[in-house]
C-alpha cells in the first residue's frame, strides 16, 4: 500500500478526500486505481499532473515503479519557461 | 521507453567539467555567420504578413479577402477556415497537455478577435510591399464589443465576457453562469488560523505586478516550405522544434512524420518561444501558394501580439514569533492570463513559500482571462511574481523584529527533508549554503553611502526533466559528432561536449555537437524548465558510455578476449589484467579507424525521460541609489548566489545568473505595458518599453554554491529559471531600505518612486529617510 495526497484541487474530484492509502505498483496503476475509485477525478489525472515519489518528481512517467510504503503526492505538473 | 533517474553523481577532479571551453558556436556568433530564424532563404520564397486586429475585443462578421486576391503578385490568403476544427478537450502535445481549440483560435481567430493585434488572415506575396497593399485589400466587418484590461476588472459581474463557455473549474458546485475566471485552486499545509494564532506579529500586504514581455532580441521568424504532396519543412527560431511540429501537424491535420521542422540559432526566448504563431500560418500560406514562405515579425508585432508574462494582484499574510520563526505563511493570488486561460498561477502558488520551513501554509489562485495577449512563459512562469510580494513581507518581518533579513530566512530555511505546500518532501538542497555564501560576501559587507540602500531576497525554482533523445557517433578518424535535440538558448552544446569529453576521457575539441532537427532523432521536449543541461546532459552520459562499451567490445573481440577481460580509462582500452594477456593498450580513435572491420559504425542512443530534476535555490543581494528629487532608482551593484549543483560550463552558469538579474531588474524598476481606454498598447517598441541596457547597470558578480543533485551523474540543476526569481524582491527591499517607503507595485518607475515619496512626505511619514 502507499500513502497518497492529492494536491491542491484535486480533493474537490475525490469527495473531499485528500490523503488516503491505495494500493499501487506504478504510476499508471495509481492513476487506474483512483480513478476506479473516483470516476470525476479520472480526467484530471489526464491533464497533466505530477507525481512525486518518496520527494523525486516524475513527469509524463507511466511505468514509474512505486515501491511498497512510499509516500505519494500528485500535483499539478511543472511546465517549462 | 526507460524513466531516467540518473546515477550518483561523480566527485573528485575533473578534466573537462568545470572548465570554460571555448564555445563552439562562438566564431559564427561573433563574425555574423550564425544563422537565425530569419537568415535562411530559398528560391522562390515568398513573403508572408499577418492581418491583425486593430480592436480589443470584436465579433468577426465577414472577411472579404477577394480584392488582395486579385492583387498582382499576391499568390495565398489563409484565414481559420484554412485550418482543422479543434477540439476544446486537452490533448497530448508529446509532454503536455494542450487545449487546441484555444490554440488554434490565437494562432488566426476564428469568430471573435480578442486583443488588439490578433491575427485574423495572412498573406504570401512576391514582395513585401505587395503583401502590405494585400492585407490593406483584406475587408473586416467587425462588431465592435466593450472590452476590459485589467484583472481585477475582468472578474466583476458586470465585465465583458470574452469567452461564453467558460465556467470557473476547481468551484464546487460550479458556477451557473460564464465569467472571465476560468479556474481557482488552493494549496494547503497545516492549520492556517492555529499558525497566526501562535505568531506574535502578522503583517499582510497586497502587491500589483504588471504583464512585462520576455524581450528576446530575436523576434519571431520561420521559412517554411511545402509540397504538393504535404511533405513540410520548417526552419524556426524556437526552444522546441518537436512542439512546433506537433502543433503545426495537429492544427493543419497533417502527419506529424511529414513535418520536419529544424530549429536555428536562437536570439532568447527564456519561454517566449516555447508555442506558436507565425509557424502554423507559414506552412498553411506554402501548401495554399506552393512556394516557400518566409515570415518575420516586427517587433512592435512582437510586443504588442505574443505573450508576456501575467500581471498579478498578490496578497500576502505572514505571521512570526518574535525570535524569527514564521509560523503561518498565507497568500491569495489573482493573476492574468491573456486572452485565453492558462496563466501561471498554479505555479506562483506553489512556489510561493517554497524556500521556507513551514508548518502552517494556504495559497489560493485565479486565473483570470482579459482582451490581451494569451501570456506565454516567462522564466520560472508565476514564481517571480509571487514570491516578490513575500520577499517583501519577509523583509519587513526582519526589519520590525531587528533581525538580520539574512538571519531570518536562516532561521526559517528550507532544507533536505521539508514538506513542501505543494505536496512532496525536498531533498538535498542549497538555500542554508547559498544564504551563508550570502552573508559571507563582501558585498554584504561593505557599508552604504547617502540615499542608498540595500536588499535581499530568495527564489526557487524546481526544475524539470523529461523526454530526451542524443546520437553521438565515433567517426573513422576518432572524432566525435554529437547530435542533441533541445535548442542551445545558453551555452548546451559546450556543455554537453564538456561532459562527453569527461566520460569518455578525450579532448573537448573532438567533440562536435549540433542541434538536430526532429528528423534526425527521437522526440525531444522542449528547452525549458532549466532542463536542457539536465536531461541532455543525462542522455549523453549515458550516450558517451554506451559506445565506450562497444569500443570496449570490438578491442575484446580483436583480442579474442571476453567482454569482462578488457578496462577502458582516458580514451584507451587496456586488457583488465595479467592473466588477459600480453595486448598493446589500443586508442578509442584507432577503434574508430576499424569501426567498418569489425562491426560497423559505433554509436551510443540514448533515449530517456529524464527523472529527478532537483530545485535550484538562489538569493540575490542588491544596493541601490534613489535619487530623492526625481525618483529614478539606480542598481549601483548587484550579486547573485545561486547552488547550481555542478557548473558545468561556469562563465555560461554565470550569464544565466546575470541575465535572470537583468531581467528582473528591468521587471522591477521600468517594464509594463501602456494601454489607453480604448484598448490598445502605446508603448510596442523598445524604445518606450524599456527593457534595461548594458549601460544602465553594473557588473552583476556571480558567486556559483554547488550542492550536488543526487539524481545527476554529475550533479547538475537547473540554473536558467532561479535566477530571474528573486530580483523584485531584493530590489523592492532595497528601495525601502533607501527610503524607509515599501513600495507595493510594480514597475517602481520614477515616477511612481517620486509620487509615493512625496506622499510620505507630505504625510510626515516617520519612517521617511529622505
Amino acid at each position: 500500500m502507499v500513502r497518497v495526497t492529492l494536491v491542491g484541487n484535486l480533493r474537490q474530484f475525490a469527495d473531499g478526500i485528500s490523503e488516503l492509502e491505495i494500493e499501487a505498483a506504478t504510476i499508471k496503476q495509481l492513476f487506474a486505481r483512483l480513478s476506479e475509485r473516483f470516476p470525476a477525478l479520472a480526467p484530471h489525472l489526464e491533464d497533466g499532473m505530477a507525481v512525486a515519489i518518496d520527494g523525486i518528481i516524475y513527469q509524463e512517467a507511466l511505468l514509474q515503479p512505486i515501491s511498497d510504503n512510499a509516500e505519494v503526492h500528485v500535483l499539478p505538473a511543472i511546465p517549462g519557461g | 521507453m526507460q524513466e531516467k533517474v540518473g546515477n550518483p553523481p561523480k566527485d573528485g577532479d575533473f578534466k573537462w567539467v568545470g572548465t570554460n571551453a571555448i564555445r563552439p558556436d562562438g566564431v559564427e556568433k561573433v563574425t555574423g555567420q550564425a544563422r537565425y530564424g530569419a537568415d535562411l532563404n530559398m528560391a522562390g520564397q515568398l513573403t508572408g504578413l499577418v492581418l491583425r486586429s486593430p480592436h480589443p475585443h470584436a465579433r468577426i462578421v465577414k472577411i472579404d479577402t477577394s480584392k488582395a486576391e486579385a492583387l498582382a503578385g499576391v499568390k495565398a490568403i489563409i484565414t481559420s477556415d484554412d485550418f482543422e476544427e479543434q477540439d476544446p478537450t486537452l490533448a497530448a502535445a508529446g509532454e503536455m497537455m494542450v487545449n487546441y481549440l484555444d490554440v488554434s483560435r490565437n494562432v488566426i481567430a476564428c469568430d471573435k478577435v480578442l486583443y488588439e493585434g490578433h491575427a485574423l488572415a495572412a498573406v504570401a506575396a512576391t514582395s513585401k510591399s505587395i503583401a502590405k497593399k494585400a492585407l490593406k485589400l483584406i475587408e473586416v466587418e467587425y462588431e465592435l464589443l466593450p472590452h476590459v484590461i485589467d484583472p481585477v476588472e475582468a472578474m466583476q459581474a458586470d465585465a465583458p465576457i470574452l469567452h461564453e463557455d467558460m465556467i470557473t473549474a476547481g468551484v464546487n458546485p460550479p458556477p451557473e453562469k460564464p465569467s472571465n475566471i476560468s479556474k481557482q485552486m488552493e494549496f494547503a499545509l497545516g492549520d492556517i488560523d492555529k499558525g497566526f494564532a501562535d505568531a506574535d506579529l502578522i503583517i499582510e500586504r497586497e502587491f500589483k505586478t504588471q504583464p512585462v514581455h520576455q524581450g528576446y532580441i530575436e523576434p519571431h521568424a520561420c521559412l517554411a516550405n511545402v509540397t504538393a504532396d504535404n511533405q513540410a519543412e520548417l526552419w524556426v527560431t524556437t526552444q522546441g522544434h518537436w512542439i512546433v511540429r506537433a502543433h503545426c501537424a495537429r492544427l493543419l491535420g497533417w502527419d506529424i512524420s511529414k513535418v520536419r521542422v529544424t530549429s536555428s540559432e536562437i536570439g532568447g526566448g527564456f519561454g517566449g518561444k516555447t508555442v506558436v504563431y507565425l509557424e502554423p500560418l507559414a506552412l498553411a500560406l506554402s501548401k495554399k501558394s506552393g512556394r516557400p514562405v518566409k515570415m518575420t515579425m516586427s517587433r512592435e508585432d512582437t510586443i504588442r501580439a505574443t505573450g508576456p508574462t501575467s500581471g498579478a494582484v498578490v496578497k500576502v499574510k505572514i505571521g512570526a514569533s518574535k525570535d524569527g520563526r514564521i509560523t503561518a505563511g498565507q497568500a491569495d493570488m489573482i493573476y492574468q492570463a491573456g486572452a485565453f486561460q492558462g496563466s501561471p498561477v498554479a505555479q506562483g502558488a506553489m512556489t510561493a513559500f517554497a524556500p521556507y520551513e513551514l508548518d502552517n501554509v494556504k495559497v489560493t489562485g485565479l486565473d483570470v482571462v482579459s482582451n490581451r495577449p494569451k501570456v506565454a512563459a516567462y522564466r520560472a512562469p508565476g514564481a517571480p511574481i509571487s514570491e516578490y510580494a513575500v520577499e517583501c513581507v519577509i523583509d519587513e518581518i526582519a526589519g520590525k523584529l531587528g533581525i538580520d533579513p539574512i538571519d531570518l530566512r536562516l532561521k526559517n530555511a528550507a532544507k533536505e527533508g521539508t514538506q513542501t505546500a505543494y505536496g512532496p518532501k525536498l531533498g538535498p538542497i542549497g538555500m542554508i549554503e547559498t544564504l551563508e555564501a550570502t552573508q559571507a560576501t563582501e558585498h554584504y559587507k561593505t557599508p552604504l553611502g547617502p540615499n542608498q540602500g540595500r536588499g535581499v531576497a530568495s527564489g526557487f525554482w524546481y526544475n524539470i526533466g523529461g523526454q530526451t533523445t542524443v546520437m553521438m557517433a565515433l567517426n573513422e578518424d576518432g572524432s566525435f559528432n554529437l547530435t542533441i535535440g533541445t535548442p542551445d538558448i545558453g551555452g548546451l552544446r559546450a556543455s554537453m561536449a564538456l561532459m562527453a569529453a569527461e566520460e569518455l576521457g578525450v579532448d573537448y575539441k573532438s567533440i562536435r555537437p549540433i542541434i538536430g532537427d526532429t528528423q534526425q532523432l527521437g522526440y525531444n521536449f522542449l528547452t525549458g524548465g532549466s532542463r536542457a543541461c539536465f536531461s541532455s546532459g543525462m542522455a549523453t552520459v549515458e550516450a558517451a558510455r554506451e559506445i565506450i562499451q562497444e569500443a570496449c567490445s570490438r578491442a575484446a573481440k580483436l583480442w579474442e578476449l571476453p567482454e569482462e577481460a578488457v578496462d577502458y580509462k582516458d580514451g584507451w582500452i587496456r586488457p583488465a589484467g595479467d592473466n588477459a594477456g600480453a595486448h598493446e593498450p589500443i586508442s578509442i580513435a584507432e577503434i574508430g579507424r576499424m569501426a567498418g572491420k569489425t562491426g560497423g559504425a559505433i554509436i551510443g542512443n540514448a533515449k530517456i525521460n529524464a527523472q529527478g530534476a532537483a530545485p535550484s535555490l538562489g538569493q540575490h543581494l542588491v544596493d541601490v541609489e534613489v535619487d530623492p528629487e526625481t525618483g529614478k532608482v539606480s542598481v549601483i551593484r548587484y550579486t547573485v548566489i545561486q547552488d547550481a549543483g555542478r557548473a558545468i560550463h561556469p562563465a555560461y552558469v554565470e550569464g544565466q545568473y546575470q541575465g535572470g538579474a537583468a531581467q528582473g531588474i528591468g521587471w522591477a524598476l521600468n517594464e509594463e505595458y501602456i494601454y489607453g481606454d480604448d484598448g490598445k498598447l502605446q508603448n510596442a517598441s523598445f524604445l518606450d518599453y524599456r527593457i534595461p541596457v548594458a549601460s544602465d547597470l553594473p557588473m552583476i558578480d556571480t558567486v556559483i554554491v554547488e550542492v550536488p543533485n543526487p539524481n545527476h551523474p554529475y550533479g547538475v540543476r537547473g540554473v536558467g529559471e532561479t535566477a530571474i526569481v528573486p530580483p523584485m524582491g531584493a530590489i523592492a527591499n532595497a528601495v525601502a531600505d533607501a527610503t524607509g517607503v515599501r513600495f507595493s507595485e510594480l514597475p517602481m518607475s520614477p515616477p511612481k518612486v517620486l509620487k509615493q515619496l512625496d506622499l510620505a512626505r507630505a504625510a510626515n511619514d516617520a519612517d521617511l529617510k529622505m
